[in-house]
């Protein structure tokens, strides 16, 4: 016969606790007024004007898009999804204010992150490859306007 | 019947382990090439990196030995990463054991990115006297602590906690980090003090637009050093031990994250030789797949 420790006599009583927790924490999740998305937006409008000034230095580069394609599918496209159109961890980046920023906001945002979000700093790529990323987002910004799904 | 409770419960972690992580979406990490230095990229939200490292040690006056740990890193938040550490060796000639575990945690301090980014680190140890995995060289550390036999060092319990300061910046893609350590023995032991700094940059600062292994921005090069810096009462570099380390990383398209750095004792008190190699995988959405486990949000 076999004998069952003390732990483990326990277990199922703790992991029916927890189980518990948080389905009714996840409940109370689906009750809350779902977030807006400006809120997530509004971080666009915090890059210093320096930063929004500045120029992609790979625009008009094809192979710039094709390796921002790669990039933001190795480090993005977990959380905005592998279309950009987002996902309940991150927002779309198809979305109007971000097809509107500028490449200098989108390379600072891409930079710096949003901490208190949850999308972490990006600084660890080189600088290049995150231009190469904004070009990629801005191809996609602009074939989104010509042809809106 | 122990056999077969232990049987039962090596089973029910390896089924637990596997369905944890098998669904889980792979992120293809751009990793520092550091075995010791810490720089101040934090692991991503509600990720798992999963690691193993090995170091192979030669010593003048002992038995060389082979130490091994893993490390699983989770990103709680965007400014807060958890690591939990297990420890063991194997000394040639010896016995191989467990030494013990480590829990870390790591600490955004600033919200933006600056010149130079701090994040405050905090340790708490429980390892035995025979634990050689030098991850951190504090105070007078020196080849002579790891000389003895195993069975008497096993014999001697630390209870460590331990405080880091991990600044670091990125410059045209070079990466310099600098890590001062505050480290205190729980019995009663002085502070004692070592440093780690580091420089790494990418063979390339450019992406392929190709998805390829051999691509030169996926290799990540620099060198680390690292030592001790003696305690309280005989602050400096006195009696300590130091080492020099180039290290390499090999990010590959395929998930695996691969390191290899040679380090060399750089005074009498320092092991001649380390050699140390890690492999890591980066699960993303580990947080995610528990709280489906449990029933919270989809």
């Amino acid at each position: 016969m076999i004998r069952f420790t003390r732990l483990e006599r326990q277990a199922p009583a703790v992991l029916i606790l927890a189980f518990a927790v948080t389905v009714t924490s996840g409940q109370e999740r689906t009750e809350r007024p779902a977030k807006t998305h400006r809120s997530v937006y509004f971080d666009l409008t915090q890059a210093p004007e320096r930063a929004s000034a500045r120029q992609n230095p790979l625009a008009g580069d094809p192979d710039a898009v094709a390796a921002g394609r790669k990039l933001f599918g190795m480090h993005c496209a977990e959380c905005h999804g592998n279309m950009a159109r987002g996902s309940p961890r991150a927002p779309s980046l198809l979305a109007r204010p971000v097809r509107q920023a500028t490449d200098g906001t989108l390379f600072w945002i891409v930079t710096n992150g949003v901490v208190r979000r949850g999308m972490p700093v990006w600084s660890k790529l080189p600088e290049p490859e995150r231009w190469q990323i904004v070009s990629y987002l801005k191809s996609l910004a602009m074939s989104e306007t010509l042809y809106p799904q | 019947m122990q056999l077969e409770n232990l049987l039962r419960r090596s089973v029910l972690k390896c089924l637990l382990l596997a369905g944890f992580t098998l669904p889980l979406a792979m992120a293809r990490a751009q990793e520092n090439p550091y075995i010791v230095t810490y720089d101040h990229y934090l692991e991503e939200p509600r990720s798992l990196e999963v690691e193993y490292f090995s170091t192979f040690g030669t010593q003048r006056n002992g038995n060389d030995f082979h130490a091994f740990w893993a490390e699983f890193e989770y990103g709680a938040t965007a400014w807060w990463t958890t690591e939990l550490y297990l420890d063991g060796q194997t000394t040639f000639n010896d016995s191989t054991l467990f030494t013990g575990f480590r829990w870390e945690n790591r600490l955004r301090l600033l919200q933006h990115e600056h010149f130079i980014n701090p994040v405050l680190y905090t340790e708490y140890e429980h390892i035995s006297g025979a634990d050689k995995i030098l991850k951190e060289i504090e105070g007078h550390d020196g080849e002579a602590d790891t000389a003895g036999p195993n069975a008497l060092a096993r014999k001697e319990h630390k209870n460590e906690v331990e405080l880091k300061l991990l600044l670091s910046s990125t410059l045209k893609g070079w990466n310099i980090a600098e890590n001062t350590l505050a480290a205190k023995n729980l019995s009663n032991s002085p502070w004692e003090f070592g440093y780690a700094i580091g420089a790494s940059r990418p063979f390339a600062l450019k992406a392929s637009p190709n998805r390829c292994n051999f691509c030169p921005e996926n290799f990540v090069a620099g060198v680390e050093m690292y030592g001790g810096l003696g305690d309280r009462y005989t602050f400096g570099l006195h009696n300590t031990s130091h080492y020099l380390a180039p290290v390499i990383a090999w990010n590959l398209p395929s998930d695996w994250t691969l390191r290899l750095s040679p380090g060399f004792g750089l005074n009498d008190n320092s092991r001649r030789f380390l050699l140390r190699w890690g492999v890591s995988r980066e699960f993303s959405g580990f947080g995610d797949a528990i709280g489906r486990i449990f029933g919270g949000r989809k």
